[in-house]
């Protein structure tokens, strides 16, 4: 990377500092960042949230302006001064020559217009072209993109597309009129992780053929990888670290950078499989099924999922969006009716327990849930939700409920003191452990984590991990992890099972699901995950290509 | 699904700030940062005290809201009051009435009380319905939920100021009118509330706290006590506050159109209506009722609105069109 | 789509009988002879007798209701002692003040409360969508500021009192318009608009503040939403960002809102019908009222019910038409 400053640079940030007004006080987004981006080359912006990694990217559009952000220092795109440019003169830079693509696919289209109108429209405003012109480029575009059949699909509207065509058809958009950057501001972060790496394949083939350059902003290591010749970690609104890819992920040179790429779950072995030593079966499942919706419009969330766990070992389940998985997770506990089918627990079915007959077990089968601020009651303090459990059983005098609770409070990391305090004066990480701590209160025997981390950042995540895995040993819980993420599913699961479409197409004890996968849809799945090395990376996106090819 | 949350904290402490602080004393502060919620709820609260000591005022001035006073009006001329402006006088503050010469301050501040103990009353009633059907709706079984649902949309659809007059007229006379008035109008009106409160409940019911309470064991009835209620203060609260103007706005409306609190029970809308056949030789009673009727309605609107926005900032943009529905036609 | 309107229709049937069940034992079933009504003040025993009879009231109730119901189907004679009346379907009955059919008294009032309703609607869609823009467009700005006061008091403004205040400046004080009277269109256009001016404007103020509020709210709303966003990123200009993404998804609740008024501007805008004297529906409803005129009664709220059930069904119809994103089941 050549020094700030020298001319000819494409994107050229110098001591730009970010601040957004708010009612207690200023709030400093970005301290004093420079960077430049060459012509034809990718730089990945990495951070975790709060780093102000986003309001650098919406800044090099100048997409501030009307928020009521302050920005001072220079931002240079393409010849203009972002910061001062008149308004004519900033919107003929975007989307000409430099474009941005949105993270939600979804709500960053217009619902009430065809998708190739809305490409037209801004192929239009940049070059005046006849309304025919213009549709028949949006079409080429979209085709360009990978949309198939794009003459027809250029008429349907958003709400008809996948969530992967969406950001197709964003990309399509961005790259109508052929511009010189492209900033992508966590585009695949939505996406399930076999379209995030066909999103990234296409990102990096329309880099190469068209010599645009990228600016890849994300929170994920792993999507930066295979995809930038650059990175700048951010945090905090300051540079932490920048380099060429393969130095600062293969050998960071910052404390924060290594804390980061340590945090980051790999795909391979924690270490030696545990051994579980009880064989006996708590949790037996047959045959069960779920369906929502009435006649005509029923879905099958799940579909016919036998499994067993045994007593102290931990179940992954890992499945991409609308796999069934939060639905067999919240039948396990019984929050949900099946359907169809049979669940056991330690001996006793309780498929159809009314929810007065369920009582005396609940205590018995937890969960921790995955949206750390929706699973606390805002208006009662922490303590008074763990407490909660405890006085619904009714077998503790007040003095030892709170005593009970303060304990867990402790246990799970937070200080017992905190206890009349509310939900919104914590942190992510922080509420999922009071979350844990509420799950632990009825010393249940099955403990269902449905995606307990993923609202959480890198660092966060490993902590919350770590905390887990003890009070695993230490209560002797019996764990079903659900997640999406391959990865963290690895590190603490002893057996996993594989869901897609509401149906299990794979289980069997972790290595072997991992190491050897018999099934093709496991096999695309740990195919398609990011990995760090850029050079196995790159090894991948072939890999994949050979695949898609054949 | 994953990392939404994760990333929408990510697009800058603007949007973390923006997310309120609740809590009784959060809503308190923004309340009395709003000038306008201050200085309304300042006219309330004066208007509220006249009302309550209207039967102490009427006596310092010495007048009675029923008396007639031929003397003071000049039958020649068909009634118009002796006196400039509405004959104003020591003895009669704000003038008299034209054609029977009551006294118009002791008959409006009279008036001010039958407005809004009816109006009151009518929104304290209308909301404990809602509540009530709402939330059953909400934690009921399915075929309940249709059931009320279905009558909500009956009970939406009725053109409301129709259907009140025609109760009014066909109660008997021996009702007390202003219960039977708040009646009505509350009657008429609790289908609005009971759909937010319905979808209040189900959205609250989805979240994943009142899961962990149900796992943790507690019952139906104190998962909606203790998850549920609270929550749904605010949203009953706000909609109260908008109803109440409303409501004063149809108890004038009716009694304007002679349907409402009989005479002679002094009323704003029934003073307006007769004005009608006033306004040109004696403005003074058209301006004293409508000024009064206009800024206490005004001032209820504006202190709903203030607690809307200090209760929910940014829902605050969806709530509060068409609930007067047809109301001040 | 039609399957949806199939059952929407059906749903429409449904409401409207229990609508007419619930008029009917309301009014019918109330204390008061109506036998001695329908009769007049000075008929006798034997007179109040026989026209009970041939009101039919000696039936039992369940018949009594069928008679009414087919009455609305199928026509219904009547025998005033010496004449047959025929009373074409759909037959009301026939007024106990003056023996006329209800339903020759409502279509004779038609046009009038059509031609108030129309020409406010115009004014007030014009105003209130036009204020709502320019309000959201200029937000933060005086203009906005000002509009919002505006807006507030219009909410908080019965329609007796803005037009009282207008009828005392231009017809009274000023005398540039004539006191309201109906001039049917079809005898004098010029006269017919001349006249009707006053009620128009009245109305349309007072409606317009709920529209400006709902299209401002609406294009904030849109606004703020992430496809404006992209648009702005990719360099299109702030009129086309307003003019083709922000209106067209700001629009729908407005006219959804639109449609609802339209079907309940038929059951009378009885406020400024009653306020300017014009013989509209809303008139007759609540002179029928004040004389107990229970035919008439029942027929307003039914036809009222009617256009009020019409037009919820066509606001959701219009709803989902305009906003491809609802799906209708």
């Amino acid at each position: 990377m050549t020094g700030a400053g020298t001319t000819g640079a494409l994107v050229e940030v110098d001591g730009l500092t970010i601040d957004f007004p708010t009612q207690s006080g200023t709030v400093r987004a970005v301290d004093g960042l420079g960077f430049t981006l060459e012509k034809g080359k990718a730089l990945g912006l990495v951070g975790e949230s709060g780093s102000g990694k986003s309001a650098t990217a919406f800044s090099l559009l100048g997409l501030h302006r009307g928020t009521g952000a302050e920005l001072t220092g220079s931002v240079r795109v393409a010849g203009t001064d972002v910061l001062n440019a008149p308004d004519a003169e900033l919107r003929r830079l975007r989307g000409a020559r430099a474009a941005l693509v949105f993270q939600d696919p979804l709500s960053s289209l217009d619902p009430y217009y065809a998708v190739g109108d809305q490409i037209a429209e801004v192929y239009r405003v940049h070059t005046g072209a006849s309304r025919k012109a213009a549709r028949r480029r949006a079409v080429e575009s979209l085709d360009r993109v990978g949309i198939p059949d794009a003459a027809r699909r250029a008429r349907a509207r958003p709400h008809e597309f996948s969530g992967g065509m969406r950001q197709r058809a964003l990309i399509a958009m961005a790259l109508s009129c052929s511009p010189d950057l492209l900033v992508a501001d966590e585009p695949t972060t939505a996406l399930d992780v076999t379209v995030q790496a066909q999103i990234l394949d296409l990102l990096h083939e329309l880099r190469t053929e068209t010599g645009m350059a990228l600016l890849l902003v994300t929170h994920d290591l792993g999507v930066v990888a295979g995809s930038v010749d650059d990175v700048l970690v951010m945090r905090e609104g300051r540079e932490v670290e920048r380099g060429p890819v393969d130095r600062v992920l293969g050998a960071p040179g910052r404390p924060y950078t290594r804390e980061l790429l340590g945090a980051v779950p790999r795909l391979e072995a924690p270490g030696p499989p545990r051994t579980v030593s009880d064989p006996e079966i708590l949790v037996s499942v047959d045959g069960l099924g779920r369906d929502f919706g009435r006649r005509g419009s029923r879905v099958r969330a799940v579909e016919d999922v036998s499994l067993e766990i045994r007593r102290g070992e931990t179940l992954g389940v890992v499945g991409e969006s609308g796999s069934g998985k939060t639905t067999l997770g919240r039948m396990l506990v019984r929050l949900l009716e099946p359907t169809s089918g049979r669940l056991v627990l330690d001996g006793r079915d309780i498929t159809r327990l009314s929810e007065r007959r369920l009582r005396p077990f609940r205590r018995e089968m937890q969960m921790v849930f995955q949206d750390p601020a929706s699973s606390l009651n805002p208006r009662r303090c922490i303590g008074e939700s763990i407490a909660d459990p405890l006085r619904a059983e009714g077998a503790l005098t007040e003095r030892e409920i709170v005593a009970r609770a303060r304990e867990l409070l402790e246990r799970v990391g937070l200080d017992p003191d905190w206890y009349e305090r509310h939900p919104h004066e914590f942190s992510g990480g922080q509420r999922q452990r009071v979350g844990i701590a509420r799950a632990l209160a009825p010393k249940p025997r099955l403990l269902v984590c449905d995606e307990p981390v993923s609202a959480l950042d890198v660092t966060t995540q490993a902590q919350v991990m770590r905390l887990l895995g003890e009070l695993r040993e230490e209560f002797g819980l019996t764990l079903v992890f659900i997640a999406h993420d391959l990865a963290v599913v690895r590190q603490v699961s002893d057996r996993v099972a594989v869901m897609r479409q509401g149906r299990v197409v794979e289980q069997g004890a972790a290595d072997a699901v991992y190491d050897s996968p018999r099934h093709p849809y496991t096999k695309g799945l740990l195919a398609a995950v990011p990995v760090l090395d850029p050079r196995e990376s790159a090894a991948r996106r072939r890999a994949r290509r050979a695949l898609a090819a054949n | 699904m994953s990392a939404d949350t994760l990333v929408a904290d990510e697009a800058g402490p603007a949007v973390a700030a923006a997310v309120p602080a609740s809590g009784a004393r959060h809503v308190w502060r923004r309340l009395r940062a709003r000038r306008g919620t201050v200085a309304a709820a300042a006219v309330i609260a004066l208007l509220t005290l006249t009302a309550w000591a209207a039967p102490a005022l009427t006596a310092l001035e010495g007048q009675d809201p029923d008396a007639y006073h031929d003397t003071l009006v000049d039958s020649a001329a068909g009634g118009v009051p002796k006196g400039s402006f509405g004959g104003v006088s020591t003895d009669h503050w704000l003038g008299v009435e034209p054609g029977t010469g009551r006294d118009l301050f002791a008959r409006l501040i009279t008036g001010a009380r039958v407005s809004l103990s009816v109006a009151v009353g009518a929104t304290l009633v209308q909301v404990l319905i809602g509540v009530a059907v709402g939330l059953l709706a909400g934690l009921g079984p399915r075929r309940v939920d249709s059931l009320l649902s279905r009558a909500t949309d009956v009970m939406l659809a009725l053109p409301h100021l129709v259907f009140a007059i025609a109760l009014l007229a066909v109660v008997p006379s021996g009702f007390p009118r202003p219960v039977l008035l708040a009646l009505v109008i509350a009657l008429l009106g609790w289908a609005g509330t009971s759909k937010i409160v319905r979808a209040q409940t189900l959205t609250l019911k989805s979240l994943d706290h009142v899961a962990a309470a149900r796992l943790g064991g507690s019952g139906p009835w104190r998962v909606a006590r203790r998850e549920l209620l609270p929550s749904l203060a605010a949203p009953v609260i706000t909609y109260g506050a908008i109803l109440l103007p409303t409501n004063i706005v149809v108890e004038a409306g009716l009694s304007f159109l002679g349907v409402g609190v009989k005479p002679p029970t002094p009323s704003w809308g029934q003073m307006l209506s007769t004005a009608t056949m006033w306004f040109r030789a004696d403005p003074m009673y058209v301006l004293l009722p409508a000024a009064l009727l206009f800024v206490t309605v005004l001032a209820f609107t504006v202190l709903g609105d203030g607690v809307r926005t200090a209760l929910d900032p940014r829902a605050a943009s969806r709530l509060g069109v068409g609930t007067s529905k047809g109301a001040g036609r | 789509m039609t399957g949806h309107l199939l059952r929407r229709l059906a749903g429409m049937v449904l409401v409207l009988f229990a609508l007419s069940a619930l008029v009917y034992a309301l009014f019918y079933l109330m204390p008061g002879d109506p036998a001695r009504l329908a009769c007049g003040p000075r008929c006798n025993t034997i007179q109040v007798e026989s026209v009970r009879g041939q009101l039919g009231l000696n039936d039992p109730v369940p018949a009594q209701y069928w008679h009414f119901l087919q009455g609305i189907a199928a026509g219904h004679d009547y025998s005033t002692g010496t004449s047959v009346q025929h009373c074409g379907a759909p037959c009301f009955g026939l007024s106990y003040q003056n023996d006329q059919q209800v339903t020759d008294l409502i279509t004779q009032r038609l046009p009038v409360t059509g031609s108030l309703a129309l020409g406010a609607m115009v004014i007030w869609l014009l105003l209130g969508i036009g204020t709502g823009l320019l309000s959201a467009l200029r937000r933060g700005g005086l203009t906005e500021r000002v509009l919002t006061l505006l807006t507030l008091a219009g909410t908080a403004t019965p329609v007796f009192i803005v037009g009282l205040l207008l009828m005392m400046l231009f017809c009274a004080h000023l005398r540039w318009l004539p006191f309201p009277t109906y001039v049917p269109f079809t005898e004098d256009p010029e006269q017919w608009a001349w006249n009707l001016l006053l009620p128009w404007v009245a109305l349309a103020l007072v409606e317009s503040a709920k529209y400006a509020r709902l299209t401002r709210s609406s294009m904030l709303e849109t606004l703020a939403e992430d496809h404006i966003r992209t648009f702005r990123a990719h360099g299109v200009g702030e009129r086309g960002i307003v003019g083709r993404h922000a209106l067209r998804g700001a629009l729908p609740p407005v006219i959804a809102l639109s449609a609802l008024d339209f079907g309940t501007m038929f059951g009378g805008a009885v406020l400024t019908e009653s306020m300017f004297g014009l013989p509209g529906v809303g008139q007759l409803l609540v002179r029928s009222v004040k004389a107990v005129d229970l035919p008439v009664v029942v027929a307003l709220v039914l036809v009222t019910g009617f256009f009020v059930v019409v037009a919820n069904a066509l606001a959701d119809v219009l709803y989902a038409v305009a906003d491809r994103r609802v799906v209708l089941t």
